[in-house]
């Protein structure tokens, strides 16, 4: 095994782990503010991806769909959440998780409608096309601008939640929303904008993984299963843990798939296994 | 002088239970009034109806002259109504210093602009900074709101809702839980607030002395009715009163 191997490995991993995050730190978001686990989640994602598609394709330009579609995602998910979600917090948690999966199905057959079964692809920008060399192993600029990305999203989240007005507004809410909403703060408006930010990070990542992955329908589920090990190791409701489950994630599914290929999966799910029996809430969830 | 708040025929009920029956009181500015009564004479749900925490099912709250009926807690909170709850309610995992913020923030409002944040967050800091002063916590800032003792957590919850700079406090038994020293403090320090703010302050309470203690006046609950009003003096002699209590003391 050579150095430039290992970094090889060392960036898809990081890369991977840059895509999950973006799904992941919206899924625990949502959990953390709405408490439900968003079965619709990977779907946004998915959207994301065909948004892309179609506006690379119309435009012809890689970096302003980048910036436009992950606000229409959001919207879409604002107004789906205001539509239905919104009515039923108070009932128990099997009744969102059947509306959540349900509208995880009617997504997914829309876009089988109207792009149809074939995957699309999506060219990468000029400046991210090829390889430069690092540590004597050619690697991919994409991948490279995945890494990026995902720092960089993680940053502003985190900056957003702990030093802004917006942001304590959300971790009250996220704490006590009886009592916040009782001091004055509109919580159907607080949920209706972390569930459409939330999904605007999860259409960021999928207009992102694109170039890379293509669109392809059956990508919000691969992706939601995978974002859900990130949200059980890293503990639900908190970004820095989505970050560090991200890069969990990411790292044994690189490495398992290079070295022991048979077994890449069951390493991920063994790690969940031991984070469920040893520490339920995960790395940075906190015990309830 | 026309009252801070009234309540006019109030009711709620619960199915087939009725909480509170035609409830009509008038708090003027300036006064301490106590609510009190036997376990389950509907303190808490009156609490609930005048905070906008739940709806009535008769009768109107006016605010300020303004029929507030129709509006939720938050609304009311935004009009210069704010309140404290019986079982401790601050956010456990955010420092002492962003539970009183949190509370200045949501009532001054405008929290989502983008622009123009750094002015206001600084503004709203200030405020708390000297909320908690006026509490005595400011040594205890950066904290974490989980670790304060329950007396200091009391107290916190106080000095967010007068961080907020109501009209009316509305106070639910703020000395529930806690030990006599404390308890005394507590009472100092809620007759220090109302002095110095010039504050109308609605609580409920069950330490009687704590209540003819405080209380310039004294609503009597029993089965969700008002049966007596007065001065401290005039309730205690209050022989209705004096059976509510001693026939459910079994």
């Amino acid at each position: 095994m050579s150095v430039a191997n290992v970094v090889e490995q060392l960036l898809n991993a990081l890369a991977l782990a840059g895509l999950l995050f973006l799904v992941s730190a919206g899924l625990s978001l949502v959990f953390g503010i709405l408490r439900v686990v968003n079965f619709a989640h990977g779907v946004f994602y998915m959207l994301g991806a065909y948004f892309g598609v179609t506006s690379v394709a119309v435009t012809g330009w890689f970096w302003p769909s980048l910036l436009l579609v992950p606000p229409v995602v959001g919207v879409v998910g604002a107004m789906l959440e205001a539509s239905t979600l919104r009515f039923i917090y108070r009932r128990p948690p099997i009744y969102q998780l059947l509306l959540t999966f349900g509208l995880a199905l009617i997504l997914e057959e829309s876009v089988r409608v109207v792009y149809g079964p074939t995957a699309l692809g999506v060219e990468p920008p000029a400046l991210l096309q090829g390889a430069v060399e690092i540590a004597g192993t050619f690697y991919p600029r994409y991948r490279l601008f995945l890494v990026v990305l995902g720092l960089a999203v993680g940053a502003v989240v985190w900056l957003l939640l702990t030093k802004t007005r917006t942001g304590l507004v959300i971790r009250a809410v996220a704490q006590n929303s009886e009592m916040a909403d009782c001091l004055g703060a509109d919580v159907t408006r607080v949920r209706t904008l972390v569930f459409g930010a939330a999904c605007a990070l999860a259409g960021l990542g999928g207009v992102a993984a694109a170039p890379m992955t293509t669109a392809y329908l059956g990508m919000g589920i691969s992706v939601i299963v995978d974002a859900f090990v990130v949200v059980v190791i890293g503990g639900l409701g908190s970004i820095p843990g989505s970050m560090a489950g991200s890069l969990i994630v990411g790292a044994a599914q690189t490495w398992g798939a290079f070295y022991l290929p048979e077994t890449a999966m069951v390493i991920m799910y063994a790690v969940m296994g031991a984070i469920l029996i040893f520490r339920p809430w995960g790395l940075f969830g906190e015990e309830e | 002088m026309t009252a801070l708040l009234e309540t006019r025929e109030l009711g709620r009920a619960f199915g087939a239970l009725q909480a509170v029956t035609d409830v009509t009181l008038a708090v003027e500015p300036g006064e301490l009034r106590a609510i009190i009564g036997p376990n389950g004479a509907g303190k808490t749900t009156l609490f609930h109806l005048i905070s906008g925490l739940l709806p009535p099912s008769a009768g109107r709250v006016v605010f300020r002259g303004e029929d507030v009926t129709a509006l939720g807690a938050p609304a009311r909170c935004r009009r210069g109504l704010s309140r404290t709850f019986q079982i401790t309610s601050i956010f456990p995992e955010l420092s002492v210093l962003e539970n009183v913020r949190i509370a200045v923030q949501l009532k001054a409002g405008g929290n989502f602009r983008l622009l123009g944040g750094r002015a206001q967050l600084d503004a709203s800091e200030r405020r708390a900074r000297e909320s908690l002063a006026f509490l005595g916590l400011e040594g205890r800032a950066d904290e974490l709101a989980s670790t304060l003792p329950h007396g200091d957590q009391r107290l916190l919850e106080i000095a967010m809702a007068v961080a907020q700079e109501p009209e009316l406090l509305l106070l639910d038994e703020p000395t529930q839980g806690l030990s006599p020293e404390d308890t005394t403090a507590t009472v100092g320090v809620i007759r220090q607030i109302a002095k110095a703010r010039h504050l109308t302050i609605l609580l409920v309470e069950h330490d009687m002395d704590v209540v003819f203690d405080l209380a310039d006046r004294i609503t009597v609950l029993h089965f969700g009715r008002v049966i007596a009003e007065g001065a401290p003096s005039d309730i205690r002699a209050n022989a209705e009163v004096q059976q509510a209590y001693l026939g459910t003391v079994a």
